[in-house]
């Protein structure tokens, strides 16, 4: 069934990791993936991977399903596993036609997939500890000093929240269409490609009005409470660091240092 | 010949962490040429249950039998099965999209193989039974319509289908008084005179103290009760327990028994309620 998909992902928590602010997960996430990809020493993999593990853990989510985000990139991964296998020059094992399979091939193949799947890993982590509403505070607030610019930060934090906040929302009410339609015999799916286009009219024209009046209830509901984007907003939840929060700064600190210690002495 | 659910339980998303039992081994009989009313407070399961009759929800566990024929299995003998059932689903007016109405209510009929002329008739059948005017709002878009119209022209697309059994979910929600009544007596009228079995989803208990011959009482997926509407209401505690009201007239009554009137106190629609005001105040003496 269609509303049992997972979008959004998040899983509520009351972990450390769940505590956190969003804002201090954010710039720790991109300062590692950064790291993933700068540090190209062998213990230095062990350290990272070692980390996401522990953090995974800390994070008291189930494995398999931190394992299984990884899933829709499967193929991406194999495919630049290939690529790598295959095109790096070096001691040759295996000959295939005009492809050479070498040695430093399935290093170098074996490193970017885990480099990957690190990166997805931490990534989906966020995702799945931090709610839709809370990333998108965060996020405006780390783009806010882009307004001085005249970048548009709140808003587009306010377009995000609306988005995410109406995906479950349509994808309920397809659901609904798409049984109302069959419940009137239409084979929504089956036959040719143009049986199939064709069978999504009855589908798409009622979603497109639906999403249509809501966002048109949604704009006169904002505008009734007179709603005005930007200028001197406060917040019911106002973002603070917490004890949580240094902690994490300092062990991953701490993690980055050895990191750096190890790239330049070993 | 009947709907008969046997053992059904339907888990939402299972094996995750949202996992959510929604019915619960349910086994009932939705009898022919009867009206049979479904009750139960908001996610008791009736929304889920209904979709299970014409097999747009397949059960984790059980089997549904519409007329004799198992309609999970996948020839065309079930799927026959399964189009003898036809679901008005709630706030149906959302699922218009053609141009024109007869358009819109041609598009069940033309999907189970109707011929031209055949799907014109039922077009023309089925509008006049809803009260469109066909000539008049025939070739008209959907969209112009108001609110009560276009709910109805979204059942005449059921209707259409001349379905054997028609689950209706609430359908007289979002609805003033005056255009549910009319909508329910219409209900009825194809009741009575095509012997259409109904099945009618409901919170309203006043709905279903007027309308159903039998109720089914579900609560967190379970059914709590299967009975006339008179043993139902009779039952205050079980209903209550389900989220439920009594009807108000049922309220009525037994407030006036509780206060020293002797009535039978067996009534739960209007008419029958005031016979016996009138008979116990007869007894009484007093008129």
């Amino acid at each position: 069934m269609l509303t049992d998909i997972t979008l959004g992902q998040y899983f509520p928590g009351n972990s450390p990791i769940h505590n956190m602010d969003a804002r201090v997960k954010i710039v720790l996430l991109f300062i590692y993936i950064v790291a993933v990809f700068l540090f190209d020493n062998h213990i230095n993999y062990g350290i990272m991977t070692a980390g996401a593990i522990g953090v995974v853990l800390l994070s008291g989510l189930p494995v398999g399903t931190v394992l299984k985000s990884i899933k829709p990139l499967w193929w991406i991964i194999l495919f630049s596993f290939g690529i790598h296998l295959f095109s790096t020059p070096g001691e040759p094992i295996f000959k295939v036609w005009n492809f050479v399979m070498t040695k430093e091939g399935i290093i170098q193949g074996f490193i970017i997939s885990l480099r990957l799947v690190l990166m997805i890993a931490i990534s989906s982590l966020l995702m799945f500890t931090t709610s839709p509403l809370k990333l998108t505070d965060a996020l405006e607030s780390l783009m806010s000093p882009l307004k001085k610019i005249g970048f548009p930060a709140h808003e587009l934090a306010m377009m995000m929240t609306i988005a995410m906040r109406f995906i479950p929302t349509l994808l309920e009410e397809t659901d609904k269409i798409i049984k109302a339609q069959q419940s009137r015999g239409s084979d929504i799916g089956d036959g040719n490609f143009f049986q199939r286009a064709k069978g999504m009219i009855p589908v798409l024209v009622p979603l497109f009005i639906s999403a249509f009046r809501r966002a048109d209830e949604l704009a006169i509901a904002m505008e009734a409470r007179c709603y005005q984007g930007g200028v001197d907003r406060t917040r019911m939840k106002q973002q603070r660091l917490h004890d949580v929060d240094f902690w994490a700064g300092g062990i991953f600190s701490v993690f980055l240092i050895s990191l750096i210690v190890v790239q330049f002495t070993l | 010949m009947s709907i008969e659910l046997k053992n059904i339980s339907y888990t939402y998303m299972p094996k995750t962490p949202f996992e959510h039992l929604a019915l619960d081994d349910i086994s009932i009989t939705i009898p022919e040429g009867k009206i049979t009313a479904i009750a139960g407070h908001t996610g008791s399961g009736k929304s889920t249950l209904i979709q299970h009759f014409n097999g747009l929800l397949k059960p984790n566990k059980g089997t549904i039998l519409v007329d004799g024929v198992d309609i999970g299995k996948k020839n065309t003998e079930a799927k026959a099965a399964r189009r003898k059932v036809g679901i008005v689903f709630q706030y149906p007016e959302y699922q218009l999209f053609e141009e024109t109405i007869a358009k819109d209510i041609a598009f069940g009929p033309r999907n189970i193989g109707c011929s031209e002329d055949e799907t014109q008739e039922r077009v023309k059948q089925a509008m006049d039974f809803v009260n469109l005017d066909y000539d008049k709002y025939a070739h008209r878009s959907p969209f112009q319509l108001s609110g009560g119209q276009k709910r109805r022209a979204a059942i005449a697309g059921i209707l259409a289908l001349q379905p054997k059994y028609l689950v209706l979910d609430e359908p007289t929600a979002g609805l003033d008084p005056k255009g549910r009544e009319s909508l329910m007596e219409k209900f009825r009228r194809l009741h009575k005179e095509k012997g259409t079995t109904i099945v009618l989803i409901s919170h309203n208990m006043d709905n279903i103290a007027s309308y159903a011959d039998n109720v089914i009482i579900l609560n967190k997926g379970k059914v709590t009760m299967e009975a006339t509407p008179e043993e139902a209401f009779s039952q205050k505690e079980l209903i209550s327990q389900a989220g439920l009201e009594l009807p108000e007239v049922k309220t009525i009554m037994n407030e006036l028994a509780q206060n020293g009137l002797e009535i039978q106190n067996n009534a739960y629609t209007m008419d029958k309620a005031v016979e016996e005001i009138i008979e116990a105040l007869r007894r009484k003496g007093k008129c």
